[in-house]
Protein backbone atom coordinates (compact mmCIF):
# COMPACT_ATOMS: atom_id res chain seq x y z
CA UNK A 1 0.00 0.00 0.00
CA UNK A 2 1.57 3.25 -1.15
CA UNK A 3 1.68 6.30 1.06
CA UNK A 4 -1.43 8.50 0.65
CA UNK A 5 0.79 11.58 0.64
CA UNK A 6 2.68 10.18 -2.36
CA UNK A 7 -0.54 9.59 -4.27
CA UNK A 8 -1.70 13.13 -3.43
CA UNK A 9 1.60 14.59 -4.57
CA UNK A 10 1.23 12.72 -7.88
CA UNK A 11 -2.30 14.06 -8.31
CA UNK A 12 -1.30 17.65 -7.62
CA UNK A 13 1.38 17.45 -10.31
CA UNK A 14 -0.86 16.10 -13.06
CA UNK A 15 -3.78 17.82 -14.83
CA UNK A 16 -5.99 14.71 -14.51
CA UNK A 17 -7.43 15.45 -11.06
CA UNK A 18 -8.70 18.99 -11.71
CA UNK A 19 -9.93 18.20 -15.20
CA UNK A 20 -12.03 15.38 -13.72
CA UNK A 21 -13.16 17.56 -10.82
CA UNK A 22 -14.33 20.29 -13.25
CA UNK A 23 -16.44 17.84 -15.23
CA UNK A 24 -17.92 16.25 -12.08
CA UNK A 25 -18.77 19.65 -10.58
CA UNK A 26 -20.54 20.71 -13.77
CA UNK A 27 -22.36 17.36 -13.93
CA UNK A 28 -23.64 17.86 -10.38
CA UNK A 29 -24.65 21.47 -11.15
CA UNK A 30 -26.49 20.40 -14.29
CA UNK A 31 -28.31 17.62 -12.40
CA UNK A 32 -29.44 20.15 -9.77
CA UNK A 33 -30.60 22.51 -12.54
CA UNK A 34 -32.70 19.74 -14.16
CA UNK A 35 -34.08 18.60 -10.79
CA UNK A 36 -35.26 22.16 -10.05
CA UNK A 37 -37.28 22.21 -13.28
CA UNK A 38 -34.65 24.44 -14.95
CA UNK A 39 -35.15 27.43 -12.66
CA UNK A 40 -32.90 30.30 -13.88
CA UNK A 41 -31.49 30.96 -10.39
CA UNK A 42 -30.34 27.33 -10.02
CA UNK A 43 -27.53 27.94 -12.48
CA UNK A 44 -25.32 24.90 -13.17
CA UNK A 45 -22.20 26.99 -13.75
CA UNK A 46 -22.69 28.92 -10.51
CA UNK A 47 -23.07 25.65 -8.59
CA UNK A 48 -19.99 24.13 -10.24
CA UNK A 49 -17.93 27.26 -9.58
CA UNK A 50 -19.00 27.46 -5.93
CA UNK A 51 -18.28 23.75 -5.35
CA UNK A 52 -14.84 23.91 -6.97
CA UNK A 53 -13.95 27.13 -5.15
CA UNK A 54 -14.79 25.44 -1.83
CA UNK A 55 -12.72 22.36 -2.73
CA UNK A 56 -9.74 24.52 -3.72
CA UNK A 57 -9.98 26.47 -0.48
CA UNK A 58 -10.45 23.30 1.58
CA UNK A 59 -7.43 21.55 0.06
CA UNK A 60 -5.29 24.70 -0.05
CA UNK A 61 -4.85 24.30 -3.81
CA UNK A 62 -3.74 27.45 -5.66
CA UNK A 63 -5.83 28.53 -8.67
CA UNK A 64 -2.77 28.11 -10.94
CA UNK A 65 -2.56 24.40 -10.02
CA UNK A 66 -6.27 23.96 -10.65
CA UNK A 67 -5.97 25.72 -14.01
CA UNK A 68 -3.24 23.28 -15.16
CA UNK A 69 -6.00 20.70 -15.39
CA UNK A 70 -8.93 22.96 -16.26
CA UNK A 71 -7.10 24.65 -19.14
CA UNK A 72 -8.24 21.88 -21.52
CA UNK A 73 -11.85 22.84 -20.91
CA UNK A 74 -11.02 26.57 -21.00
CA UNK A 75 -9.24 26.15 -24.33
CA UNK A 76 -12.47 25.03 -26.01
CA UNK A 77 -13.99 28.52 -25.48
CA UNK A 78 -12.22 29.75 -28.64
CA UNK A 79 -13.53 27.07 -31.02
CA UNK A 80 -16.97 27.34 -29.33
CA UNK A 81 -17.06 31.07 -30.07
CA UNK A 82 -16.30 30.33 -33.72
CA UNK A 83 -19.05 27.69 -33.64
CA UNK A 84 -21.59 30.42 -32.72
CA UNK A 85 -21.38 31.23 -36.45
CA UNK A 86 -23.71 28.30 -37.10
CA UNK A 87 -26.87 29.49 -35.24
CA UNK A 88 -26.25 32.99 -36.59
CA UNK A 89 -26.03 31.63 -40.16
CA UNK A 90 -29.14 29.46 -39.64
CA UNK A 91 -31.22 32.44 -38.45
CA UNK A 92 -29.99 34.89 -41.06
CA UNK A 93 -33.30 34.84 -42.98
CA UNK A 94 -35.11 36.02 -39.83
CA UNK A 95 -32.46 38.68 -39.31
CA UNK A 96 -33.08 40.04 -42.82
CA UNK A 97 -36.87 40.11 -42.31
CA UNK A 98 -36.70 42.20 -39.13
CA UNK A 99 -33.44 43.98 -39.88
CA UNK A 100 -34.42 47.51 -38.83
CA UNK A 101 -36.07 46.75 -35.47
CA UNK A 102 -33.19 44.40 -34.68
CA UNK A 103 -30.39 46.80 -35.50
CA UNK A 104 -32.09 49.59 -33.53
CA UNK A 105 -32.76 47.33 -30.53
CA UNK A 106 -29.23 45.89 -30.71
CA UNK A 107 -27.62 49.33 -30.61
CA UNK A 108 -29.96 50.68 -27.93
CA UNK A 109 -29.76 47.59 -25.71
CA UNK A 110 -26.02 47.10 -26.01
CA UNK A 111 -25.20 50.79 -25.37
CA UNK A 112 -27.59 50.88 -22.39
CA UNK A 113 -26.05 47.75 -20.88
CA UNK A 114 -22.44 48.95 -21.15
CA UNK A 115 -22.91 52.65 -20.36
CA UNK A 116 -25.28 52.26 -17.40
CA UNK A 117 -23.15 49.53 -15.79
CA UNK A 118 -19.97 51.59 -16.14
CA UNK A 119 -21.66 54.81 -14.97
CA UNK A 120 -23.15 53.22 -11.83
CA UNK A 121 -19.99 51.33 -10.92
CA UNK A 122 -17.84 54.40 -11.39
CA UNK A 123 -20.21 56.63 -9.42
CA UNK A 124 -20.00 54.11 -6.56
CA UNK A 125 -16.22 54.26 -6.63
CA UNK A 126 -15.43 50.88 -8.21
CA UNK A 127 -11.76 50.60 -9.14
CA UNK A 128 -10.78 51.36 -12.76
CA UNK A 129 -9.17 47.91 -13.17
CA UNK A 130 -12.53 46.29 -12.37
CA UNK A 131 -14.39 48.45 -14.93
CA UNK A 132 -12.60 46.73 -17.84
CA UNK A 133 -13.95 43.37 -16.64
CA UNK A 134 -17.43 44.90 -16.18
CA UNK A 135 -17.80 46.57 -19.60
CA UNK A 136 -18.35 43.40 -21.69
CA UNK A 137 -20.65 41.69 -19.13
CA UNK A 138 -23.68 41.47 -21.44
CA UNK A 139 -21.75 39.60 -24.15
CA UNK A 140 -21.65 35.80 -24.14
CA UNK A 141 -18.97 34.49 -21.75
CA UNK A 142 -16.32 33.27 -24.23
CA UNK A 143 -16.45 36.61 -26.04
CA UNK A 144 -16.61 38.72 -22.87
CA UNK A 145 -13.59 36.89 -21.46
CA UNK A 146 -11.69 37.61 -24.68
CA UNK A 147 -12.74 41.28 -24.69
CA UNK A 148 -11.79 41.78 -21.02
CA UNK A 149 -8.40 40.20 -21.68
CA UNK A 150 -7.77 42.50 -24.65
CA UNK A 151 -8.70 45.57 -22.55
CA UNK A 152 -6.37 44.58 -19.73
CA UNK A 153 -9.17 43.41 -17.43
CA UNK A 154 -9.25 40.18 -15.48
CA UNK A 155 -10.78 37.35 -17.54
CA UNK A 156 -11.84 35.44 -14.43
CA UNK A 157 -13.61 38.45 -12.90
CA UNK A 158 -15.28 39.04 -16.28
CA UNK A 159 -16.54 35.43 -16.24
CA UNK A 160 -18.16 35.92 -12.82
CA UNK A 161 -19.77 39.24 -13.83
CA UNK A 162 -21.08 37.72 -17.08
CA UNK A 163 -22.64 34.79 -15.23
CA UNK A 164 -24.30 37.06 -12.69
CA UNK A 165 -25.67 39.27 -15.49
CA UNK A 166 -27.13 36.24 -17.25
CA UNK A 167 -28.84 35.00 -14.13
CA UNK A 168 -30.29 38.46 -13.33
CA UNK A 169 -31.56 38.76 -16.91
CA UNK A 170 -33.14 35.30 -16.89
CA UNK A 171 -34.89 35.98 -13.58
CA UNK A 172 -36.22 39.49 -14.36
CA UNK A 173 -37.02 39.24 -18.10
CA UNK A 174 -40.52 37.74 -17.95
CA UNK A 175 -41.98 39.90 -15.13
CA UNK A 176 -40.28 43.03 -16.50
CA UNK A 177 -41.55 42.56 -20.06
CA UNK A 178 -45.05 41.75 -18.79
CA UNK A 179 -44.97 44.94 -16.75
CA UNK A 180 -44.01 46.90 -19.88
CA UNK A 181 -46.90 45.16 -21.74
CA UNK A 182 -44.63 44.02 -24.58
CA UNK A 183 -46.38 41.15 -26.37
CA UNK A 184 -44.16 40.81 -29.47
CA UNK A 185 -42.19 37.57 -28.85
CA UNK A 186 -39.47 38.75 -31.23
CA UNK A 187 -38.89 41.92 -29.20
CA UNK A 188 -39.01 40.09 -25.87
CA UNK A 189 -36.54 37.42 -26.96
CA UNK A 190 -34.18 39.70 -28.83
CA UNK A 191 -33.82 42.20 -25.95
CA UNK A 192 -33.21 39.36 -23.48
CA UNK A 193 -30.51 37.82 -25.69
CA UNK A 194 -28.74 41.17 -26.13
CA UNK A 195 -28.76 41.96 -22.40
CA UNK A 196 -28.34 38.50 -20.88
CA UNK A 197 -26.56 36.33 -23.53
CA UNK A 198 -26.81 32.50 -23.32
CA UNK A 199 -28.48 32.24 -19.92
CA UNK A 200 -31.15 34.73 -21.03
CA UNK A 201 -31.50 32.85 -24.32
CA UNK A 202 -32.01 29.53 -22.55
CA UNK A 203 -34.73 31.19 -20.44
CA UNK A 204 -36.37 32.69 -23.55
CA UNK A 205 -36.53 29.24 -25.18
CA UNK A 206 -38.40 27.93 -22.12
CA UNK A 207 -41.04 30.64 -22.53
CA UNK A 208 -41.52 30.68 -26.30
CA UNK A 209 -39.79 29.18 -29.37
CA UNK A 210 -39.78 32.44 -31.36
CA UNK A 211 -38.50 34.39 -28.35
CA UNK A 212 -35.72 31.81 -27.99
CA UNK A 213 -34.47 31.99 -31.55
CA UNK A 214 -34.56 35.80 -31.52
CA UNK A 215 -32.68 35.75 -28.22
CA UNK A 216 -30.02 33.58 -29.86
CA UNK A 217 -29.66 36.10 -32.70
CA UNK A 218 -29.46 38.97 -30.20
CA UNK A 219 -26.74 37.17 -28.28
CA UNK A 220 -24.71 36.51 -31.46
CA UNK A 221 -25.01 40.07 -32.78
CA UNK A 222 -24.21 41.62 -29.40
CA UNK A 223 -21.07 39.47 -29.10
CA UNK A 224 -19.74 41.17 -32.22
CA UNK A 225 -21.02 44.66 -31.32
CA UNK A 226 -19.66 44.54 -27.74
CA UNK A 227 -16.25 43.51 -29.05
CA UNK A 228 -16.28 46.61 -31.27
CA UNK A 229 -17.73 49.25 -28.91
CA UNK A 230 -16.64 48.17 -25.41
CA UNK A 231 -13.02 49.42 -25.75
CA UNK A 232 -13.92 52.98 -26.91
CA UNK A 233 -16.80 53.23 -24.38
CA UNK A 234 -14.56 52.05 -21.55
CA UNK A 235 -12.03 54.73 -22.49
CA UNK A 236 -14.67 57.37 -21.65
CA UNK A 237 -14.72 56.17 -18.03
CA UNK A 238 -10.99 55.80 -17.35
CA UNK B 1 -15.87 15.44 -36.86
CA UNK B 2 -12.18 15.99 -37.69
CA UNK B 3 -12.88 18.21 -40.75
CA UNK B 4 -15.39 20.21 -38.66
CA UNK B 5 -12.90 20.67 -35.82
CA UNK B 6 -10.22 21.66 -38.31
CA UNK B 7 -12.62 24.23 -39.81
CA UNK B 8 -13.35 25.79 -36.39
CA UNK B 9 -9.67 25.86 -35.44
CA UNK B 10 -8.56 27.27 -38.81
CA UNK B 11 -11.09 30.11 -38.53
CA UNK B 12 -10.02 30.79 -34.95
CA UNK B 13 -6.38 30.78 -36.05
CA UNK B 14 -7.24 33.18 -38.89
CA UNK B 15 -9.02 35.47 -36.41
CA UNK B 16 -6.14 35.42 -33.92
CA UNK B 17 -3.48 36.09 -36.59
CA UNK B 18 -5.44 38.94 -38.24
CA UNK B 19 -6.51 40.69 -35.00
CA UNK B 20 -3.02 40.47 -33.52
CA UNK B 21 -1.34 41.34 -36.82
CA UNK B 22 -3.47 44.45 -37.32
CA UNK B 23 -3.64 45.27 -33.60
CA UNK B 24 -7.46 45.14 -33.55
CA UNK B 25 -9.16 45.26 -30.11
CA UNK B 26 -11.49 42.42 -31.24
CA UNK B 27 -10.99 38.91 -29.76
CA UNK B 28 -9.64 36.58 -32.46
CA UNK B 29 -12.45 34.01 -32.19
CA UNK B 30 -15.09 36.74 -32.78
CA UNK B 31 -13.46 37.68 -36.09
CA UNK B 32 -13.21 33.94 -36.83
CA UNK B 33 -16.96 33.62 -36.18
CA UNK B 34 -17.81 36.51 -38.53
CA UNK B 35 -15.49 35.10 -41.21
CA UNK B 36 -17.12 31.67 -40.85
CA UNK B 37 -20.65 33.12 -41.28
CA UNK B 38 -19.53 34.91 -44.47
CA UNK B 39 -17.80 31.77 -45.77
CA UNK B 40 -20.90 29.66 -45.08
CA UNK B 41 -23.02 32.17 -47.05
CA UNK B 42 -20.70 31.62 -50.02
CA UNK B 43 -20.44 27.82 -49.52
CA UNK B 44 -23.64 26.51 -47.86
CA UNK B 45 -22.19 22.96 -47.91
CA UNK B 46 -19.73 24.04 -45.23
CA UNK B 47 -22.60 24.72 -42.79
CA UNK B 48 -23.90 21.15 -43.16
CA UNK B 49 -20.41 19.75 -42.59
CA UNK B 50 -19.76 21.81 -39.45
CA UNK B 51 -23.26 21.55 -37.94
CA UNK B 52 -23.05 18.31 -35.85
CA UNK B 53 -19.74 19.22 -34.21
CA UNK B 54 -20.74 22.85 -33.67
CA UNK B 55 -24.03 21.82 -32.07
CA UNK B 56 -22.27 19.32 -29.82
CA UNK B 57 -19.85 22.01 -28.68
CA UNK B 58 -22.59 24.63 -28.15
CA UNK B 59 -24.77 22.21 -26.20
CA UNK B 60 -22.10 22.23 -23.47
CA UNK B 61 -21.13 25.86 -23.84
CA UNK B 62 -21.73 26.67 -20.18
CA UNK B 63 -19.30 23.95 -19.02
CA UNK B 64 -16.56 25.82 -20.85
CA UNK B 65 -16.64 28.86 -18.60
CA UNK B 66 -16.38 26.96 -15.33
CA UNK B 67 -12.55 27.17 -15.24
CA UNK B 68 -12.61 30.97 -15.69
CA UNK B 69 -15.45 31.23 -13.16
CA UNK B 70 -13.48 29.34 -10.52
CA UNK B 71 -10.99 32.21 -10.82
CA UNK B 72 -13.38 34.04 -8.51
CA UNK B 73 -11.28 32.61 -5.65
CA UNK B 74 -8.57 35.04 -6.72
CA UNK B 75 -10.99 37.98 -6.53
CA UNK B 76 -12.71 37.45 -3.21
CA UNK B 77 -11.05 40.61 -1.90
CA UNK B 78 -12.42 42.73 -4.76
CA UNK B 79 -15.87 41.21 -4.35
CA UNK B 80 -15.94 41.75 -0.61
CA UNK B 81 -15.02 45.41 -1.14
CA UNK B 82 -16.96 46.25 -4.29
CA UNK B 83 -19.48 43.43 -4.48
CA UNK B 84 -22.49 45.54 -3.50
CA UNK B 85 -21.64 48.29 -6.01
CA UNK B 86 -21.04 45.74 -8.77
CA UNK B 87 -24.29 43.92 -7.97
CA UNK B 88 -26.25 47.19 -8.16
CA UNK B 89 -24.56 48.06 -11.48
CA UNK B 90 -25.39 44.61 -12.89
CA UNK B 91 -29.04 44.64 -11.78
CA UNK B 92 -29.85 48.17 -12.95
CA UNK B 93 -27.98 47.87 -16.25
CA UNK B 94 -29.54 44.50 -17.10
CA UNK B 95 -33.09 45.67 -16.32
CA UNK B 96 -32.50 48.91 -18.27
CA UNK B 97 -30.95 47.09 -21.26
CA UNK B 98 -33.84 44.60 -21.56
CA UNK B 99 -36.46 47.36 -21.25
CA UNK B 100 -34.75 49.75 -23.69
CA UNK B 101 -34.01 46.94 -26.18
CA UNK B 102 -37.57 45.57 -26.20
CA UNK B 103 -39.23 49.04 -26.36
CA UNK B 104 -36.91 50.08 -29.22
CA UNK B 105 -37.66 46.87 -31.11
CA UNK B 106 -41.47 47.30 -30.87
CA UNK B 107 -41.32 51.03 -31.70
CA UNK B 108 -39.19 50.51 -34.82
CA UNK B 109 -41.18 47.42 -35.86
CA UNK B 110 -44.40 49.46 -35.64
CA UNK B 111 -42.85 52.21 -37.78
CA UNK B 112 -41.45 49.79 -40.38
CA UNK B 113 -44.57 47.60 -40.57
CA UNK B 114 -46.93 50.58 -40.50
CA UNK B 115 -45.16 51.98 -43.53
CA UNK B 116 -45.48 48.68 -45.36
CA UNK B 117 -49.22 48.41 -44.66
CA UNK B 118 -50.05 52.10 -45.17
Amino acid sequence: MADAALIWSYLTREPLLWLTATLIAYWVGDAAFRASGRKPYVNPVLIAVAALALVLKGTGTPYATYFEGAQFVHFMLGPATVALALPLYTNLAQVRRAAFPMLAALLAGSLTAILSALAIARALGVDASVLSALAPKSATAPVAIGIAERMGGSPTLAAVLVLTTGIIGAVVATPLLNLLRITDWRARGFATGVAAHGIGTARAFQVNETAGSFAGIGMGLNAVLTALIAPPLLALFL
Amino acid sequence: MIPALVTLLVFQLFGEVVTRGLGLPLPGPVLGMVALVLTMLAFPKLAAAVRPTAQGLLAHLSLLFVPAGVGVVAHLGVLRQEGAALMLALIVSTVAAIAVGALTFTAVARLAEGRKNG
